[in-house]
């Protein structure tokens, strides 16, 4: 956990506004997000994270009136310019929604389906690829015989790592999860925590999250959100021993929010 | 017991029993609807009726082979006119006009072409296309079917789309996929139970029309494959035989009448099977 400062920067988000139509949502964020490691982003409802973890692929351009203003750095380039490929950058930064997002056909297609659209079309090759995504969320062996079955038939939490399964089968360098786990048992949550460790190795995370347990388990850097401000952006360990504002300690120890 | 309990009581017994009530009154004269229709309907079945062509006025036997044919016919072909129309429009108010001015009129106009009375449609078509080419067709009835589906097919298109949730899209989209092949393969797959009702239900629909047939389709008495010259349908059929003086002519509307009446309960039956298999499992 408290490794050095070794990671790079994956992505450096710098005075970052964004606006529901009027509404400003996001005041002047500014936060780099270290590659391979996890970030939890925690603060009361409303506050912005979620707002924030969407701006990072560029969600909120699905519907009509939202602004953004600021940079936000991926690999060189800044990801709100006018002319970028969001497809491009959507299949590099996969995302894992609240509730379980399951596609109405099968196991096996929903997993082929973001394989299918990076080009990939020989059975063997999906197939393959299929498997792996699976063993690399610990969902094989539990449906490994039901991969003909309608994906609506797993279980909440069967669900949910098949969405994450199929986030990471077309291997993006970004996962972003908006609180994976508030739908599911705390079962079902352990073995998304678990496989958040696993993904590390691979990926970058970002996670926002109600749980502070879970920030504190899963997370290398926390960051407090407040009223679409980042109050605080540290080690987690940091934040969760000594935060240095007042605010963040308020409502890591329960006092509000 | 305190006396407003008492009350409580008594009104919510007066308010079941009132909608028991109403609810036997309709399905009273559904039932006496079907039942007619079965008892005097059934003993026109025989193979002749859906065989052979009618038989000279006040001459017993022969069949209304071509009415039912002309039916199915024009019914198809409003379908087929309808049906990829419709499902196109509702797509696009589902999936990129929602807060569209103009997909808020479109939506406006389709509700009132809803209600409008089928009768007008006929004679809109009567003027736009059996007039101006002098001669009614099959075509022209075809035409009126589809323009009376159509809103039908839109709405419930649209609405049967829209009940795919949201973040279902948003994966997809997340996921790097185009809208257009979202729309293709994630949402059609989750509304295509929905979607498949509506038309069976919009079909059901008009194969009972017989006002805007009289002003487009017409009639005839003999077979007829060419879809531009007037055609028999089973509702004008059944609207001339039951105004006729012959007693065959009213055992053979009756019966003409029990197939379109059972045919479209059965659909409506299909497609309830249809949408239950949707919500269960």
């Amino acid at each position: 956990m408290n490794d050095n400062n070794n990671h790079n920067d994956k992505i450096i988000i710098k005075g970052l506004n964004f606006y529901y139509g009027s509404k400003q949502a996001l005041y002047n964020v500014t936060i780099a997000v270290k590659e391979n490691e996890v970030t939890a982003l925690i603060g009361p409802s409303g506050c912005g994270k979620t707002t924030f973890l969407r701006c990072l692929n560029r969600m909120h351009d699905l519907y009509a009136g939202n602004r953004y203003e600021g940079e936000i750095i991926l690999d060189n380039a800044n990801i709100l310019d006018k002319g970028l490929d969001l497809i491009k950058l959507r299949s590099k930064i996969g995302m894992v929604f609240q509730k379980p997002t399951p596609f109405p056909m099968s196991v096996f297609d929903n997993i082929a389906f973001g394989l299918k659209l990076n080009g990939i079309s020989k059975k063997s090759e999906l197939a393959a690829l299929v498997e792996k995504a699976l063993k690399d969320s610990a969902l094989w062996d539990e449906i490994k015989d039901r991969l003909n079955e309608s994906a609506l038939s797993l279980s909440g939490g069967q669900q949910q790592r098949l969405c994450i399964a199929r986030a990471i089968a077309v291997q993006p360098d970004v996962i972003l999860m908006d609180e994976p786990c508030s739908a599911l048992d705390p079962v079902a949550t352990a073995k998304i925590e678990d496989m958040m460790t696993e993904l590390k190795r691979n990926y970058t995370v970002v996670i926002v999250t109600h749980n502070m347990q879970q920030a504190a388990r899963v997370s290398e850097w926390t960051g407090f959100f407040m009223m679409g401000e980042v109050k605080e952006f540290d080690k987690t360990q940091k934040i969760f021993t000594t935060p240095s504002n007042q605010m963040t300690e308020d409502y890591i120890t329960g006092r509000f929010g | 017991m305190s006396k407003r309990y008492l009350m409580r009581r008594v009104f919510n017994c007066a308010a079941l029993s009132g909608s028991l009530l109403c609810a036997v009154f309709g399905i009273f004269f559904l039932f006496w609807i079907l039942k007619d229709v079965f008892s005097s309907g059934i003993g026109a079945m025989d193979m002749a009726f859906f065989t052979e062509l009618p038989s000279p006025p006040g001459v017993a036997g022969g069949g209304l082979a071509n009415a039912i044919w002309g039916t199915v016919l024009i019914t198809g072909m409003a379908t087929v006119i309808g049906v990829p129309a419709g499902i196109l429009a509702g797509t696009y108010l589902s999936e990129y006009g929602r807060k569209k001015r103009f997909a808020s009129v479109v939506r406006f106009l389709c509700d009132i072409l809803v209600s409008a009375p089928s009768i007008v449609i006929g004679i809109f078509v009567y003027a736009v296309l059996v007039k101006p080419f002098k001669g009614f067709s099959a075509v022209a009835g075809a035409l009126a079917l589809a323009i009376i589906m159509l809103p039908v097919v839109v709405r419930t298109a649209e609405e049967m789309l829209k009940l795919v949730p949201d973040a279902t899209r948003e994966a997809a989209l997340a996921l790097g996929a185009p809208h257009w092949k979202v729309t293709l393969q994630v949402v059609y797959r989750g509304a295509f139970r929905g979607i498949i009702t509506g038309v069976m239900l919009a079909v059901a629909r008009i194969s009972g029309e017989t006002a805007p047939l009289l002003f487009t389709s017409f009639n005839n008495a003999f077979w007829n494959s060419n879809i531009t010259e007037p055609t028999a349908s089973l509702t004008v059929t059944i609207f001339n035989y039951a105004m006729g003086p012959y007693d065959d002519w009213h055992a053979k509307a009756w019966g003409g009448a029990f197939i379109i009446t059972f045919t479209v309960l059965f659909i409506n039956i299909l497609s309830r099977l249809l949408l239950r298999g949707r919500t269960g499992s």
